[in-house]
């Protein structure tokens, strides 16, 4: 097993200097999630207008992979819409589960790329997906939320 | 290291309770050699208890106490069998004090679930801080269902517990006092005989957590002063998907049955049903029968060698990796730092370094420690940190193994840049 392969520059990096860390204001929906089976646990808050991720803020404790994950998972979605991540979730599972196998694509993934080497140290797969588990939760309790705001809304509006 | 390695001195003759575990010598993808340091998670079989299960499955194998054949009355005797040798390795005055479970989770889940389910608002139960998750979360469900309250030990900076309050803590509404004897956490070897002592003055039950006390002490239930004692098959060279409750007769015969079914009766009427005497009571359906007679031969394999020996070997290693470690900068043990009641695992810090990465680094090497909170997450938010790495010990650890651990971290220091 190459330890390089799996620490690349890129991972400590960012793990040293993680990206969008610390909670802000305002934000739609905030979740806990935690990785039962080692502790590791991220705080995530996700912010929408519309269809797009407008903002995403974390603080978590956790291994060196689970940081660097969270904060290139930031990168890679803030700004886009909401399916534009979900695609680059699916991808990433994608690449976590190919057991080094999968070939990644630079155009989708970005800095992502670096967690190639994760996928085959089976017991870190999970590492890398809490960050990417927590968005996706929070994103859609969050369009749920604002879907029932407007329904809400329109029919205040009907009743008006 | 060189000092402490020419005062190392075990009574094993390590060479050869090594070859009774074929596993040990295996290579590890890339030729690597096994350095294993996690037999406080799960130890590892002896070619002996293997042997037993596959006898058992290829000649013997049948239901037990209910099957009018040969194979049946071979497989139920073999099963008893097993009950006679626990109960004396342990020290029970009453083969029917055995009753086999799954593991000691599901031990103490039963505990909770009959001792526990007579538990009124205002009656207390203690825990302590210390404890596996399986020694809390039963209380928690069995105190919420009740109405009853839960209480705990602190424990002190050096990782004891902390019994500065225990005349406060164990009192007259004390009805269990539930304890880890050996902290698969700090390693902490705790009193139960003094607070045994305690919560039988104030008319409570003791409960033991000894999961990491059989592998590694000589235990005698009789003179431990305990009511209930569980233990788990794989901690102590058996296999997985046994466990052991251990309890006084009269206190078992006075409790509820936990799960119904075959085996644990006596009468069954569909207007109700009237429940066979313990050890059967307790033991409803098809019990883990391979599994018991793998254990059976654990504990043989394991008195043969000797519990004070093992002992012995288990404070010499410690006492050689606590001072191994004690040289590694920056790192941090959790718990006693000392020898002296100090069962086999250590847990620590190492600056800059999160245990899971330290773990993967040395798993590079053929090293396996575990990473994370232990099933013990209570006490590592005492010490405010998140998670441990832990390196734990057994009867085939060697001293080399410990050495090759120190020099791993030493690496995980530089790879890291820590260093
Ligand atoms: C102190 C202690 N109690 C309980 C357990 C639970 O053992 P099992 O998972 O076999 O039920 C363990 C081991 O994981 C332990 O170390």
């Amino acid at each position: 097993m190459q330890l390089d392969s799996l620490y690349q520059e890129i991972i400590l990096d960012h793990y040293r200097s993680p990206h969008h860390t610390g909670l802000a204001d305002p934000y739609d929906v905030e979740v806990h999630h935690v990785n039962p089976s080692c502790g590791d646990e991220v705080t995530l808050r996700v912010e929408l207008d519309g269809d797009t991720v407008t903002g995403i803020t974390h603080e978590s404790v956790g291994c060196s992979i689970s940081q660097a994950a969270t904060s290139v998972m930031s990168d890679l979605v803030i700004g886009k819409p909401v399916a534009e991540g979900m695609a680059t979730y699916e991808k990433f599972l994608e690449l976590m589960q190919g057991r080094g196998n999968v070939e990644p694509d630079e155009e989708v993934l970005e800095d992502g790329v670096a967690f190639a080497g994760v996928a085959q140290f089976p017991a870190r797969v999970k590492c890398a997906l809490l960050g990417w588990s927590a968005w996706r939760d929070a994103t859609a309790r969050a369009l749920a939320q604002n879907e029932s705001q407007d329904a809400a809304q329109q029919e205040g509006v009907s009743n008006a | 290291m060189t000092d402490a390695r020419t005062t190392f001195s075990s009574p094993l003759d390590l060479q050869s309770v090594r070859a009774d575990f074929p596993i040990l010598s295996r290579e590890l993808a890339g030729g690597l050699p096994l350095v294993y340091l996690d037999s406080a998670n799960s130890s590892q079989k002896p070619r002996q208890v293997v042997q037993a299960i596959e006898d058992h499955y290829l000649k013997h194998n049948a239901n037990v106490a209910r099957a009018m054949h040969q194979l049946g009355a071979e497989a139920t005797a073999a099963y008893e069998g097993a009950r006679d040798k626990v109960a004396a390795f342990i020290g029970a005055p009453d083969r029917n004090e055995i009753v086999f479970t799954k593991n000691i989770s599901e031990a103490l889940n039963l505990v909770a679930h009959t001792v526990g389910g007579s538990l009124k608002p205002g009656d207390e139960v203690v825990i302590s801080e210390m404890e596996h998750h399986s020694n809390i979360v039963p209380w928690q469900m069995v105190c919420e269902r009740t109405g009853a309250t839960l209480k705990w030990f602190g424990v002190t900076d050096d990782g004891r517990l902390d019994l500065s309050n225990v005349d406060e803590l164990i009192n007259e509404r004390t009805k269990i006092v539930s304890l880890t004897w050996v902290s698969n956490a700090l390693g902490t070897i705790n009193p139960i005989k003094e607070l045994a002592a305690k919560a039988h003055a104030v008319g409570a039950l003791m409960v033991v957590d000894a999961a990491q006390a059989v592998p590694q002490l000589p235990v005698n239930v009789a003179e431990l002063g305990a009511d209930l004692v569980g233990f788990t098959g794989h901690k102590v060279v058996g296999p997985t998907g046994v466990g052991v409750l251990w309890g006084r007769y009269d206190l078992l015969a006075s409790l509820p049955p936990f799960l119904g079914g075959g085996e644990m009766i006596e009468v069954v009427r569909m207007t109700g049903s009237t429940y066979a005497p313990p050890p059967a009571r307790f033991e409803a359906g098809t019990p883990p029968i391979a599994q018991a007679v793998g254990l059976g031969a654990a504990v043989d394999y394991l008195s043969g060698i000797g519990m004070d020996k093992i002992a012995a070997h288990e404070h010499a290693i410690v006492e050689y990796a606590l001072e191994g470690l004690k040289t590694v900068p920056g790192l941090t043990i959790l718990g006693p730092t000392e020898a002296k009641d100090h069962g086999g695992a250590i847990s620590f810090e190492l600056d800059g370094v999160h245990p899971h990465d330290v773990a993967t680094v040395l798993d590079t090497r053929g090293i396996a420690v575990r990473a994370g909170h232990h099933c013990a997450r209570p006490v590592h938010e005492r010490f405010g940190v998140q998670s441990s790495t832990r390196a734990s010990f057994y009867l085939y650890t060697t001293p080399e193994e410990i050495e090759a651990l120190v020099d791993g971290l030493g690496f995980v220091r530089s790879f890291f840049k820590v260093a």
